[in-house]
């Protein structure tokens, strides 16, 4: 579990003889299509980058080989550490896209039908600075847009 | 020209449900697939397309419409509800004594699949070797003992009435705080979400008296772990009628979709069916069976636009368990970016 994870490697590279750096195949342990097509998609969208895939190398094997080939002498590392920064991003938009929407959804009280969103604010734990953003939009149009 | 341009609009926008198969179902836009489009990645060109808007949350569901996504990155969110967030379960069952028909490994398991409340957070996984302390571990216990019921009456048939604590519930495990989680947990008792599952049926004379540990861990490990009864995401519906379906055509159109996808408007004194609620379809295809229909509607869904939905099993919220999922990527894309530092640093 996790403490043992402490110990094994991460992350290998793996390069064929004589190859640039340009071509690359990592070994991501302990990871999965959960990470392995996300960051594919991802470095995919990469133009320097003609070449990304990976395979999980065995059903009992909890490890994936991600490949990775440039153009241009650019080295391998460099669009996959890049890919790595932008899924972080666009996890980091999601989660705050999320929590906004989140925040001011009318939350359903199930025994009785006072206002969504002064229930939303009674039920929930909400911090200042988006309770301050709640009052604003108790002010606009509450509820899920189409 | 511009017909060509549709086309390619339509192969990287919708996926197309067709007689004989669905066609476009794999991610095409890459740089260099499309000349005139640019598909570099653009952070600015996704937050000003990305939305959600939350459809349905209360205290153990919640459906919400997540857009302008790829369905590699939405998929892995599906892949870590399931699977990688993380939630405290049973893990060690110490039976001092277990006179009931259920054997000890059956009981076991049956009480490691019981959901806890608990919040995971404030735990830290547990050490293999060490013994269990206060930050990883919860302890809990079931003592119970059946007996027959002085009070009841002589021609009673009835289990109920004949015996003392003949079924064994979930209610019946008590919390029994290690250290200082007495205190640390004082206004949230660790409890079963559940009251009332059923564990083990007992007899007069048959007793449990049983101590078992929580520890935390994931989905992967065991299906005990995972926090979701279910979580998942279907693509947005899009029918499109090609030309005007009129009279007893469109009431046979009507009945080919699920009630609320296409209504029936009165234009001159005719019949015409209209698409209004798409989203409501189940997409069972079933109009491509009547001939003289199938050429008329075009069945497909957005490519980008995931309705998900999010079932707890009562642990954490619905809503909390999403953003866990979404930390839970960001934390392996760090792992990574900070094992590339340190080789790097070499």
């Amino acid at each position: 579990m996790a403490a043992e994870s402490e110990k094994k490697q991460v992350l290998e590279m793996i390069q064929a003889d004589g190859a640039d750096e340009g071509c690359v195949t990592f070994v991501l342990h302990d990871e999965d299509h959960t990470l392995g097509n996300s960051l594919r998609y991802m470095i995919m969208k990469n133009v320097e980058v003609d070449f990304c895939g990976y395979t999980i190398t065995h059903p009992s094997e909890s490890k994936i080989n991600f490949r990775i080939q440039t153009r241009g002498g650019v080295a391998a590392t460099e669009p996959l550490r890049r890919g790595l920064n932008e899924l972080t991003d666009v996890c980091q938009h999601v989660l705050n896209t999320f929590q906004v929407r989140r925040n001011y959804f009318p939350t359903v009280n199930h025994n009785s039908s006072t206002s969504g969103v002064v229930a939303a604010v009674m039920s929930k734990k909400v911090d200042s600075d988006s309770m301050i953003f709640l009052t604003i939009k108790l002010l606009s149009v509450h509820g899920p847009e189409l | 020209m511009a017909a060509s341009r549709k086309n390619v609009d339509e192969i990287r926008n919708r996926v197309i449900l067709g007689e004989f198969g669905v066609r476009n179902v794999h991610s095409t836009d890459f740089p260099g697939n499309y000349p005139g489009h640019d598909d570099t990645w653009n952070m600015w060109k996704f937050q000003k397309n990305f939305r959600i808007d939350m459809m349905h949350l209360d205290e153990s569901t919640m459906e919400f419409d997540m857009v302008g996504i790829d369905a590699a990155i939405a998929n892995a969110f599906r892949r870590i509800l399931l699977a990688e967030v993380p939630t405290m379960a049973i893990e060690k069952v110490f039976i001092y004594n277990n006179t009931s028909i259920v054997q000890d490994e059956v009981l076991a398991h049956r009480l490691g699949l019981i959901p806890i409340k608990a919040d995971p957070r404030l735990f830290e996984y547990r050490n293999t070797e060490a013994e269990g302390s206060e930050i990883d571990t919860i302890q809990l216990q079931l003592k119970i003992k059946c007996s027959r019921n002085p009070k009841a009456s002589k021609e009673s048939s009835d289990p109920r009435e004949l015996y003392l604590n003949h079924m064994v519930y979930s209610r019946d495990i008590t919390w029994v705080p290690i250290g200082n989680q007495a205190d640390v947990f004082a206004d949230s008792v660790i409890r079963p979400v559940h009251d009332d599952i059923l564990i083990a049926q007992l007899r007069p004379g048959h007793e449990l008296d049983i101590v078992m540990h929580c520890v935390k861990g994931i989905g992967k490990d065991h299906a005990k772990f995972s926090p979701v009864a279910t979580a998942s995401y279907r693509l947005l519906p899009e029918i499109t009628l090609l030309e005007p379906v009129e009279g007893e055509k469109a009431e046979r159109l009507k009945r080919c979709f699920s009630p609320g996808v296409i209504a029936l408007q009165d234009v001159n004194g005719t019949k015409a069916a209209k698409v209004v609620n798409s989203r409501m379809d189940t997409c069972s295809r079933e109009v491509i069976r009547h001939d003289d229909l199938k050429n008329l509607v075009k069945l497909g869904r957005v490519r980008d636009h995931f309705i998900f939905t999010v079932e707890s099993t009562g642990i954490l919220a619905p809503d909390v368990l999403f953003t866990e999922a979404v930390k839970v990527l960001m934390s392996k894309c760090q792992r990574f970016l900070s094992e590339l530092d340190a080789t790097e640093m070499e």
